[in-house]
């Protein structure tokens, strides 16, 4: 069953087309790449499937809902979430801080329930606290729990993005660019931590410059070239379709 | 084995100077307390100060936003109150809940278009309402009698029990700070408080979990405007008097050194911040001449020295720590 589809999606900046009629169907389970040169549209992609611009023409159909156009925290609430190429962590609070707001979406209550705090106020607050601490765990950041956010490491702090993220339980996670900054140890480790989201039941769609993290995560890639969808297909196959090698032509990155 | 107790040991003087601002102030507020006198007054005006810092805070230190027209919202149920306890016979507390009603009202319609918008237009929005308000309360005589103001305004009482004395008005001002001391820790510690933080943060991350920047924008714009209506009834009460000066943007310059100093962001800022800056004129007064000098001057090195604010105060003493173990 298709999780997310995209028709046509088109997107202009003035006279420049970020992204050229793209149409493309993720299925649910397993990673999907998107890859391509620099400035081929695939963070413009993303912003337009995760509601922060909505597409010049074109429709986004999530789980069976047009979403094409909707306001970025209602398509997180029905199950889609996103990361950020240039990390975007709430740098004052502590890495534990950060991944509780994830769990905003599957827990209630605001100012009044904040006010008089009743028993099951603090049940589902304490609740919070286990879910974050497993999180924190599982991408291994249990040691910088009590840090702030803005005082870790780079690599951390795409990992903590990562935590939070899930932490909204999403159906579909959307990562860009998750291995920018990681040196090649944190790059594998990174690789069977998405393995591992995928295998818990969410589906991953990543756009990602590092091919041997490609090759090594994704089930399928698309690419991107000028905007354009060139190619599709399973990591071997793209990587000997002769448009997507023209594309990559004299980009140190795509030799590999 | 070794390890539990050079881990317990700076963790309990942490909590200890994390408690100094809070037992300084406190301290002070209970030397008031008993002295009596012109001390008391000055304390009561500092808390009712608190009372309204403690909203703009919950707006500007935990929502990240800016607002230079909470008094406004002082000033739309402080004079409320004072016309329906003089005009109408009013008991203060109904009265109290006509102004605040007015005053989310007109927080509500400030607030929402605004806040919807990404960029300064509610901070502008906002410095525009004061300007209004502050006007209205000039010309519209018939209600507010213009510059010369109300008088006779009854003091605050419960259940027919009017609380005259200054060191009641104290006590009863205490326990008002108290309990909105509470709710601004609650809030702080609670999925709402952490949502705004989050906005606070970063506005497109917050989104993309799943948290409405604007919402949460505009409750936290409402909430910080009821605080502020209610420190604006207290004083009508505590003072028994109100004009529009009462109200005027000074009270917005006051407030923002308030929660600067004490520490924006913080539970215990606008306590430690109300009550030290309440303080400072009072103990420079022997200056005589270089009474602002002296005060300006003091609050340059609190700046210098605390630039996250007085309650931080312990953070600065960990961080003095930590280099000296650096060192060592
Ligand atoms: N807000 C915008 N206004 C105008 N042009 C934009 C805007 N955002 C992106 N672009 C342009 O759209 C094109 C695609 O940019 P995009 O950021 O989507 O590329 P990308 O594939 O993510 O590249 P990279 O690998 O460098 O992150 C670029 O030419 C970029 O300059
Ligand atoms: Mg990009």
């Amino acid at each position: 069953m298709s999780l997310l589809e995209l028709q046509n999606v088109t997107q202009r900046f003035g006279g420049l087309v970020a992204v050229d009629d793209v149409s493309a169907t993720i299925a649910q389970g397993g990673v999907t790449a998107v890859i391509g040169p620099n400035g081929a549209g695939k963070t413009t992609l993303f912003n337009a499937i995760s509601g922060f611009r909505t597409p010049s023409a074109g429709r986004v159909v999530f789980g069976g809902v047009d979403i094409t156009g909707m306001a970025p925290e209602r398509i997180a609430a029905i199950g889609l979430v996103r990361t950020f190429q240039l990390v975007q962590l709430f740098g004052e609070l502590t890495a534990m801080e950060n991944v509780k707001v994830g769990c905003h979406l599957h827990t209630r209550g605001d100012l009044l329930a904040a006010i008089l705090r009743s028993p099951a106020t603090r049940r589902s607050e304490r609740q919070v606290e286990d879910d974050a601490r497993k999180l924190l765990d599982f991408v291994g950041l249990t040691d910088v729990a009590d840090v702030a956010a803005s005082s870790l490491p780079y690599g951390q702090q795409r990992l903590l993005e990562i935590a939070r993220a899930l932490a909204a339980q999403p159906k579909l996670l959307l990562l860009d660019e998750p291995a920018a900054g990681l040196n090649s140890g944190e790059t594998a480790r990174l690789s069977a931590t998405i393995r591992e989201i995928a295998a818990r039941g969410t589906t991953v769609l990543l756009i990602e410059h590092d091919m041997k993290l490609v090759m090594s995560t994704a089930d399928r890639v698309i690419v991107l070239d000028f905007g354009r969808k060139i190619a599709e297909g399973t990591p071997d196959e793209v990587r000997d379709n002769p448009a997507v090698i023209a594309a990559y032509l004299g980009m140190p990155e795509g030799a590999a | 084995m070794t390890k539990s107790p050079t881990i317990t040991f700076p963790d309990m003087t942490r909590r200890g100077l994390g408690a100094l601002p809070w037992i300084a102030a406190a301290g002070v507020l209970a030397y008031a307390f008993f002295v009596g006198g012109y001390l008391t007054t000055v304390m009561s005006f500092a808390l009712i100060y608190v009372v309204f810092v403690t909203g703009l805070n919950v707006f500007m230190g935990y929502a990240g936003q800016v607002s230079f027209g909470h008094n406004a919202f002082a000033a739309l149920s402080g004079y409320t109150s004072a016309y329906l306890t003089t005009s109408h016979g009013f008991a203060p507390l109904p009265a109290f809940g006509a102004g605040l009603a007015l005053a989310l009202s007109c927080a509500l319609i400030v607030g929402y278009p605004t806040l919807r918008l990404k960029g300064h237009y509610l901070a502008m929005a906002t410095l525009a309402i004061g300007l209004i308000v502050y006007e209205v309360a000039v010309e519209w005589t018939s209600v507010t009698q213009g510059y010369m103001g109300i008088s006779g305004i009854p003091p605050i009482g419960i259940a027919g029990y009017e609380i005259t004395s200054e060191r009641g008005q104290l006590a009863f001002l205490t326990v008002i700070v108290a309990l909105a001391t509470l709710v601004s820790w609650r809030i702080r510690e609670s999925r709402f408080g952490r949502a705004l933080s989050a906005v606070a943060g970063s506005e497109d991350a917050a989104r993309a979990l799943g948290i409405s920047a604007s919402r949460y924008k505009l409750s936290a714009f409402l909430a910080s405007a009821a605080f502020a209506a209610l420190a604006g009834s207290l004083f009508v009460h505590v003072v028994g008097f109100v004009s529009p000066e009462v109200y005027g943007l000074h009270m917005v310059v006051l407030a923002f050194t308030m929660l600067y100093v004490g520490g924006i962001g913080t539970i215990a800022g606008p306590f430690v911040g109300a009550v030290i800056i309440s303080l400072l004129p009072e103990m420079f007064r022997q200056f005589k001449d270089y009474q602002d000098l002296a005060y300006g001057a003091a609050l340059i090195l609190l700046l210098i020295y605390a630039p996250r604010g007085l309650s931080t105060i312990s953070s600065l003493f960990r961080r003095a720590a930590a280099k000296k173990a650096v060192v060592s």
